[in-house]
């Protein structure tokens, strides 16, 4: 296992050294580890993940099914609890934060895109924009980030009326709506045919370069890593390497 | 509109059948809860207004002559505040346009001023001017059913000397709220009618001249009744007292109470139990809900919702949902409430009803409704609260089925795949498929219990008018006659068999218990009106003893071969040890029965009655009439027939509404619970119902899962209703018990066929819609969505 770059020689609960030319750390976990005790046996789905990302960057997380990738996604974005480790999030600790601080946190800074889609069968388009909207403490119009992702003319939509490209760029505004901090997009196109997913990468990439939000794709697609600014390979719940890509391409580049 | 505020009402748009199915059940405990409390206290707030404004007695007292001196000793009892004596008698009438007799109860007005007690209410016209001797006030009742009105004349035979009397106002009074005739089961405004004469007129007509036979009392604030009571007793004794009593022996107020009372139990016992199914109405469609949207609730806390917002969301769904019932049923408790007023205003004579359901009962039944839906979804939306957001968003685990011995016994039973798919999925609920089983069994149950009361009145009235009075008519004296009279009323055109019958108002005592009874005597073959007990034996009360009603014997602890005292308040006033040899289950009234030889043995006296009962030929009846009305000595004619055709009437009338308001009832408990439960199970099943068809299973054979499962919970459900519906039955039959009646314990099968039936159908027609969605099931979409 080759040692995470920027996080190997810190100490605990500092945080990271700040040069003029180093961009600002975001995330910063130290040994986390998960484990899910199904009762008969004990799954560590992370097995001590020390890992920086930085401000603006979008990092890809690659790696076969199972290796924990969602696990990690899921720590970094609030929604699950570490078994052992600490997490920050710039200052704060989120390993710190109590259930209602964890809530808050999500509401203010992080964006979520699911595989699937997760859209409110009930609500249209810019209704499930404005699920969000409404409790964000500095959103963006619903309509205004459904135009970013190129579905200015189907706001009234319901989601049984768009198809899977569609639906996951309404997923994608929601996450943005918000103007997050942090982007956290687990499989975005997982359940997509190549064309459809290149328009969701496309968006995503789009997000990331005008508004500088930093963004994490999780994809078991090795094609997709291209893209990114930085790619950490999984492997049996830890890192097994990260690469910084010299170069970039763009997402029509990428076929699947 | 926040967008989660927005998603929340097409969530119940879009569930809002099975909304409306939860929503009517509880509408129902809504209204029955409105009706009855609204009931109750427009009652007894009009009770109590017009007991207060037209000074109602509170202590009351019946004699046979007192001079009116003695009055003055009366209002010195300590504890007195106000008395009014008064002379009442019966008199039978002959109404202008009538062939039957009618019966007047003549009650004197006070020589000057206006009544102090028991005051009249004018209804129209005036009181009679104190001076006359043919002017009468009746009460409003009496007047239109008999389209009588000021001017009208009416003649009275008084005391044995028949008048013309003028009707110069009409009134009623607290005293007859429940206008009832002696001898009579239910009020019939047409025979019997309430005449107040000018108190010179009447103590003429009666002979009473510096007398009087009734007395009205009112307690100053603090007095106790009873030493009242016992004084007016000793004070009356010489003077032929029949016992002074206080309001609950008053007949008027009596029935009163009682059907206060059950309004009252009704209020307690049936809106919890539709509140009980909503509540598990809704806990049942919440679960299902939360099941189908976990990946949803899981968003809403990824994006920053909070558990206590996500907990909000779900409950208001049920808050909608029981808003939605409470809604509906303020409107049919309103009209509910009034129809029952309707029906109240033809059993009780209010002058005016102080109706108005006070807002606080909305209140309190809105509060009730909401809160019940509340707690019915409040584990589901505990649940959501609760549900750990990385796990909601990942699909859930498939249910395990563990095999267990009974599906050892399912495989024994070789049933087909789709019968051992309805077992499977009834175990792996089994909390659910019990509960919904246990709602549909209170729709029997519903049934049942309004069914036996049908049942229950067929067999009062068979009871008593087919076998226990069976004599077409009662004729009355003023006083008691010899023995002879019966020849005489045999005389009387049209009677083909006469039967004479002793009435004594007395005072049983046993030990410190004691209980005022009307005795029955009577001759061991009389044949027209007879002692029929509850297993239609007749019986006779053997010589040397008295026989008597079980439910008096409870009351004063007496059982067979016990000896207790009698103390007689008419005849001789004189009092008895008398050894009870029987007892006998009765529906009506606390009766004691003595054979009559032995009465007049104990009394010394040659044989006399208190009424002959008749047999008549129908076709001399004009011809009767017209006799009993130029016959001095008798004081009044009860036609039994009348009496029979009103009770049944209106028992027919209240009953068939009753039964019809239930049977609809217990139709939307079913379809509540059904339709719910089938819409649940086709939601978690479509996946597999699906899988089925594009196996090859035909549409027959995937409905029948569907519909079976329903339907083997309908049947399950049926010994369990007809257990509850007989347990409820037995509840209504020991709280409606009072001194008046007692409602026997009658099922028949057909009621608890009726209840199958009804839930039966409900239940597969509910089902039957349910299957109509699977029809519509598109195969392809089912499989590719995830749940
Ligand atoms: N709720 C859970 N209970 C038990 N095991 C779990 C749970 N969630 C994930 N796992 C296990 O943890 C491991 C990592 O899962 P995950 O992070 O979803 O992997 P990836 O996203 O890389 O496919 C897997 O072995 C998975 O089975
Ligand atoms: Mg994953």
């Amino acid at each position: 296992m080759s040692a995470v770059d920027h996080t190997t020689s810190e100490q605990h609960g500092t945080s990271a050294p700040e040069g003029p030319d180093t961009p600002e750390v975001v995330f910063r976990t130290l040994g986390v580890t998960k484990v899910y005790d199904t009762g008969e046996v004990q799954v560590h789905a992370l097995a001590g993940v020390d890992l920086t990302l930085f401000s603006g960057e979008l990092t890809v997380l690659l790696g076969p099914s199972g290796s924990g990738k969602s696990t990690l996604l899921n720590i970094l974005g609030g929604l699950d609890h570490v078994t052992n480790g600490r997490v920050w999030f710039g200052d704060t600790e989120l390993t710190d934060l109590s259930d209602r601080g964890l809530t808050r946190y999500r509401r203010d800074h992080v964006g979520f895109v699911f595989q699937f889609y997760n859209l409110v069968p009930s609500l249209t388009a810019r209704e499930n924009v404005q699920l969000v909207t409404d409790i964000a403490p500095d959103p963006m119009p619903a309509h205004e980030a459904l135009e970013l992702v190129g579905l200015g003319h189907r706001m009234d939509h319901f989601p049984s009326e768009m198809s899977g490209g569609e639906q996951q760029r309404v997923a994608i505004a929601r996450a943005i709506a918000k103007r997050p901090r942090i982007l956290l997009c687990d499989e975005p196109t997982g359940a997509l045919d190549s064309s459809t997913g290149v328009q969701v990468l496309e968006a995503l990439r789009q997000i990331n370069e005008r508004f500088g939000t930093t963004t994490v794709v999780i994809t078991h697609n090795a094609e997709i890593q291209r893209m990114a600014h930085r790619v950490i390979f999984f492997q049996d719940g830890q890192i097994s390497e990260t690469r910084v890509n010299e170069t970039r391409i763009a997402p029509s580049e990428i076929v699947w | 509109m926040r967008a989660i505020d927005r998603k929340l009402l097409r969530d119940f748009k879009r569930l809002w059948i099975q909304a409306a199915a939860i929503a009517i059940v509880m509408a129902c405990g809504v209204a029955i809860l409105l009706t009855s409390v609204g009931m109750y206290n427009a009652l007894s707030e009009t009770r109590a207004a017009y007991y207060e404004r037209n000074r109602f007695a509170e202590v009351f007292v019946h004699a046979r002559r007192a001079p009116q001196s003695i009055l003055s000793e009366v209002a010195a009892i300590d504890g007195v505040l106000q008395i009014e004596a008064r002379i009442t008698g019966y008199a039978v009438l002959d109404i202008p346009g009538r062939i039957e007799s009618g019966m007047g109860h003549i009650i004197s007005l006070p020589e000057y001023g206006d009544p102090l007690l028991n005051q009249p209410l004018l209804y129209s016209g005036r009181f009679p001017d104190p001076s006359s001797r043919d002017e009468i006030l009746v009460n409003v009742p009496f007047a239109e059913a008999n389209n009588l009105s000021q001017g009208s004349t009416v003649s009275a035979t008084l005391n044995g000397r028949k008048r013309e009397l003028t009707i110069v106002g009409t009134a009623l009074s607290p005293e007859f709220i429940y206008t009832i005739g002696p001898g009579s089961l239910m009020p019939d405004n047409e025979t019997f009618g309430v005449l107040w004469m000018p108190h010179v007129a009447t103590a003429a007509a009666f002979d009473m001249t510096g007398a009087f036979n009734d007395l009205s009392l009112v307690l100053t604030h603090n007095a106790r009744t009873e030493p009242v009571i016992d004084a007016l007793d000793d004070l009356l004794e010489p003077f032929g007292g029949l016992g002074a009593h206080d309001r609950s022996r008053q007949i008027s107020e009596a029935f009163l109470d009682a059907e206060l009372s059950q309004l009252k139990g009704m209020a307690m016992v049936v809106p919890p139990i539709f509140f009980a199914i909503a509540a598990f109405l809704v806990s049942m469609v919440m679960g299902r809900i939360i099941a189908l949207e976990r990946s949803e609730i899981g968003l809403l806390k990824a994006v920053g919702y909070s558990n206590v917002e996500v907990c909000l969301h779900y409950l208001m769904l049920a808050v909608l949902i029981g808003a939605a019932g409470v809604v509906v049923g303020w409107v049919a408790g309103f009209a509910l409430a009034r129809t029952t007023a309707l029906q109240y205003a033809k059993f009780f004579d209010f002058p005016y009803v102080i109706f108005q359901v006070s807002y606080w009962i909305y209140a309190a039944a809105a509060l009730a409704g909401l809160l019940t839906t509340s707690l019915g979804a409040a584990r589901s939306a505990l649940k959501a609260a609760n549900l750990d957001p990385a796990i909601a968003m990942q699909p859930p685990a498939p249910p395990r089925f563990k095999r267990t011995i009974i599906d050892r016994i399912i495989d024994g039973m070789r049933l087909s795949q789709p019968t051992i798919m309805i077992f499977r999925s009834l175990l792996r609920w089994p909390v659910r498929s019990a509960m919904t089983s246990l709602g549909l069994a209170f729709s029997v149950a519903t049934v049942i219990a309004t069914s036996y009361i049908t049942d229950a009145m067929d067999e009062i009235v068979d009871v008593a008018f087919y076998l226990s009075n069976r004599q077409d008519a009662m004729v009355l004296f003023s006083e008691d006659v010899p023995e002879s009279a019966v020849e005489d009323v045999l005389d009387l055109p049209g009677v083909l068999v006469a039967e004479g019958q002793q009435f004594h108002a007395a005072i049983l005592r046993n030990g410190h218990l004691e209980k005022h009874v009307s005795i029955e005597a009577r001759h061991p073959d009389a044949d027209l009106s007879r002692v029929v007990d509850a297993d239609k034996r007749v019986l006779t009360a053997p010589p040397g003893g008295v026989l008597l009603a079980t439910r008096l014997a409870e009351q004063i602890d007496a059982q067979v071969g016990d000896v207790i005292e009698a103390e007689f308040l008419t005849g001789k006033r004189e009092t008895f040890d008398l050894t009870v040899v029987g007892l006998t289950t009765q529906h009506i009234g606390l009766g004691a029965y003595m054979d009559q030889d032995y009465l007049n043995r104990l009394f010394r006296q040659e044989p006399r009655v208190s009424t002959v009962n008749i047999e008549i030929d129908e076709n001399r009846l004009p011809e009767l009439h017209r006799a009993i009305k130029d016959t001095p000595e008798i004081s009044g004619l009860i036609e039994m027939n009348d009496n029979r055709r009103s009770f049944e009437e209106t028992i027919d009338q209240n009953v068939s509404v009753m039964n019809g308001i239930y049977i609809v009832v217990a139709i939307l408990i079913t379809i509540g619970v059904a339709y719910n439960g089938a819409r649940i199970q086709l939601s978690e099943r479509s996946r597999e119902l699906a899988s089925l068809r594009i196996l090859g299973f035909g549409r027959g054979e995937v409905s029948y899962i569907l519909v079976g499962e329903t339907m083997f919970l309908a049947v399950l459900a049926q010994p369990a209703g007809w257990l509850i519906g007989t347990w409820i039955a037995s509840a209504m039959t020991s709280g409606f018990t009072s001194d008046l009646y007692a409602i026997p314990l009658v099922l028949t099968p057909r009621s608890f066929a009726l209840g199958s039936l009804v839930v039966l159908i409900a239940a597969f027609a509910s089902a039957m819609v349910v299957r109509r969605r699977l029809d519509r099931l598109n195969l392809v979409e089912v499989m590719k969505t995830r749940e």
